[in-house]
């Protein structure tokens, strides 16, 4: 029979450090893992679709200014945000996202449904000067974001994101597997290899920031916030649909 | 307390490391241990009451309910859980409004404005929507912003002040069009336009300049009457200014403060490229109908509704 002894824990460093490690996992077990498994976690719900080239590389822009620092992307099912950002955020709507940008602090608004609040003209003088059109604003202004914008490496930041499990296409097997899930004109967005041409095209036809000759960080950004919280249409649903998932 | 201090021995764990190193044994209050003790029974409870441990494809539902009612009407029992609360939550607060609201979707602008309680309530109302929806442009007074929105307090309307083409404007939203000229018209055929546009709001102008330019405005070449009118004073249906009126417009920086020759070239800059903006979001995916009706009457009553 094995004599336990606390001692023995003790005094032997990689023992104590293989059940350290075992006991502060438990935590984090029993929360995470059994929403792998319960089934209404991401809610069955139409619409949610993987960001296009040119959104994506908007999302990157607002991640790597630290957009999410201020502002939250998620708006919790409480009566003062229904009336003032619209519907609760649902897990579907970001199960796209690597990582998750909900962020933890509102200095700012939230974000999540955002897309279509405002014109494309307003958000390029909103982030150019923020206190020109809302005086008492306290976000940083980012004039720079008029630069053009990079996107040589586009195909790569989308085969990262497929390896991470979205569903962007890099095969012609793929890309049927996302007509039949999306639909073709969403499907034909989700192609890697016509990325490029996909994004220079949405840049041009959205011409997001009011310069239609050139491609810049700000068209990303706009169409990227012009996305967010669009694609469920809710008016398609009693208003108590996602109730039962929980 | 000093000496019941030292006449207790001092305990140890037990523990002895290297011949010789104690650890003294320092025990928890007994309040703070007791006050464990009962968050784990409060966590019991909690555990039987409402939602908490995961069953594999699904987890305990718990055992409070709420019971409310969807917009289709029906009435529902589920176990607790924050979004059913949102339901019942929002039913509440609906039910404390409906009187008011219904009395709004029933009663005609005209009257809304001039019923005491009605207006009040509207204005009250209006102003918490106008400032969370329509403030970032048309700024909190309704004052608008040169060159992003129009001011909804002056006597002037792009698309019409009445009380139904306010509510139209709101609820599908705008897109301001003016098509470029640069292509059509030479350089001076633009600045004689820009010197008649000028003269139209009694600005100083070169009175030669501004009588070609008012023989161009009302011929094919330019047709600037087509969308601005015989008259120049714009079309609602389309949203064409008035460009008649002595106030600063929206796209163009034409200002009674300018030199006339800086308004004239501000004028002709516009004629050259268009106008590509104006866009106003549509609001009927984001604002129930009665909400924009609320709307609509306070922005009528910011001072410009006609």
């Amino acid at each position: 029979m094995f004599n336990f002894k606390h001692e023995w824990v003790e005094t032997n460093v990689g023992v104590m450090l293989v059940l350290v490690m075992l006991a502060i996992s438990v935590g984090g077990l029993v929360e995470i893992t059994p929403l792998f498994f319960i089934k209404n976690t991401v809610e069955p719900v139409k619409g949610v679709y993987p960001y296009t080239p040119l959104e994506l590389r908007g999302r990157d822009i607002y991640q790597a200014n630290g957009c999410f620092y201020c502002h939250s992307q998620m708006i919790r099912p409480f009566r003062d945000e229904a009336l003032r950002y619209g519907h609760y955020s649902l897990a579907a709507e970001s199960q796209y996202d690597h990582p998750f940008l909900w962020g933890s602090e509102r200095q700012g608004p939230d974000l999540a449904r955002v897309g279509g609040k405002y014109s494309n003209e307003w958000m390029v003088q909103h982030l150019i000067s923020p206190r020109s059109v809302v005086p008492e604003s306290i976000m940083p202004a980012f004039p720079f974001l008029e630069q053009p914008l990079a996107y040589n490496d586009i195909e790569q930041r989308m085969e990262a994101l497929r390896d991470a499990g979205v569903p962007y296409a890099l095969t012609p097997a793929e890309n049927a597997r996302n007509i039949k899930q999306f639909g073709p004109k969403i499907a034909e967005e989700l192609y890697i290899p016509d990325a490029k041409k996909n994004l220079i095209a949405q840049a041009r036809a959205g011409d997001y920031d009011g310069h239609p000759g050139q491609i810049t960080q700000m068209d990303a950004l706009v169409a990227y916030l012009q996305v967010l919280g669009t694609m469920v249409d809710f008016s398609k649903y009693p208003n108590d649909q996602f109730v039962q998932d929980r | 307390m000093t000496d019941q201090v030292q006449s207790q021995a001092p305990q140890t764990t037990g523990h002895v490391w290297d011949g010789d190193l104690q650890e003294y044994n320092n025990p928890l209050p007994a309040w703070w241990v007791w006050a464990f003790y009962a968050t784990v029974v409060f966590a019991l409870i909690y555990w039987v009451l409402y939602p908490a441990w995961p069953l594999g494809k699904g987890f305990t539902k718990g055992m409070d309910t709420i019971t409310y009612v969807n917009n289709l009407g029906q009435t529902k029992t589920v176990p607790w859980n924050t979004r059913a609360l949102l339901m019942k939550e929002m039913n509440k607060a609906a039910a404390e409004q409906k009187p008011y609201f219904e009395k709004v979707m029933a009663t005609p602008y005209a009257q809304i404005v001039h019923d005491p309680e009605l207006s009040n309530f509207v204005l009250s109302a209006g102003r918490s929507l106008f400032l969370n929806n329509c403030a970032a442009c048309h700024q909190s007074g309704g004052q608008g912003l040169h060159g992003l929105s129009a001011n909804l307090t002056d006597d002037y309307w792009l698309y019409g002040g009445t009380f139904a083409k306010i509510q139209q404007t709101i609820t599908y939203g705008r897109h301001g069009y003016m098509p470029p000229f640069r292509d059509v018209l030479s350089g001076t055929q633009i600045a004689q336009l820009a010197n008649y546009v000028v003269s139209l709001s009694g600005q100083p102008a070169d009175q030669t300049a501004a009588k070609a330019g008012d023989v161009l405005f009302h011929s094919q070449t330019a047709a600037c009457y087509y969308c601005h009118g015989v008259n120049a004073k714009g079309r609602s249906v389309i949203g064409s200014a008035n460009l008649t009126a002595p106030v600063s417009w929206i796209w163009t920086a034409y200002r009674s403060s300018n030199t006339p020759a800086e308004n004239v070239a501000a004028v002709a800059h516009t004629i050259e490229g268009g106008v590509y903006k104006g866009v106003m979001p549509t609001w009927k995916d984001r604002l129930t109908p009665v909400q924009i009706k609320v709307l609509t009457a306070y922005v009528h009553e910011l001072g410009g509704g006609q």
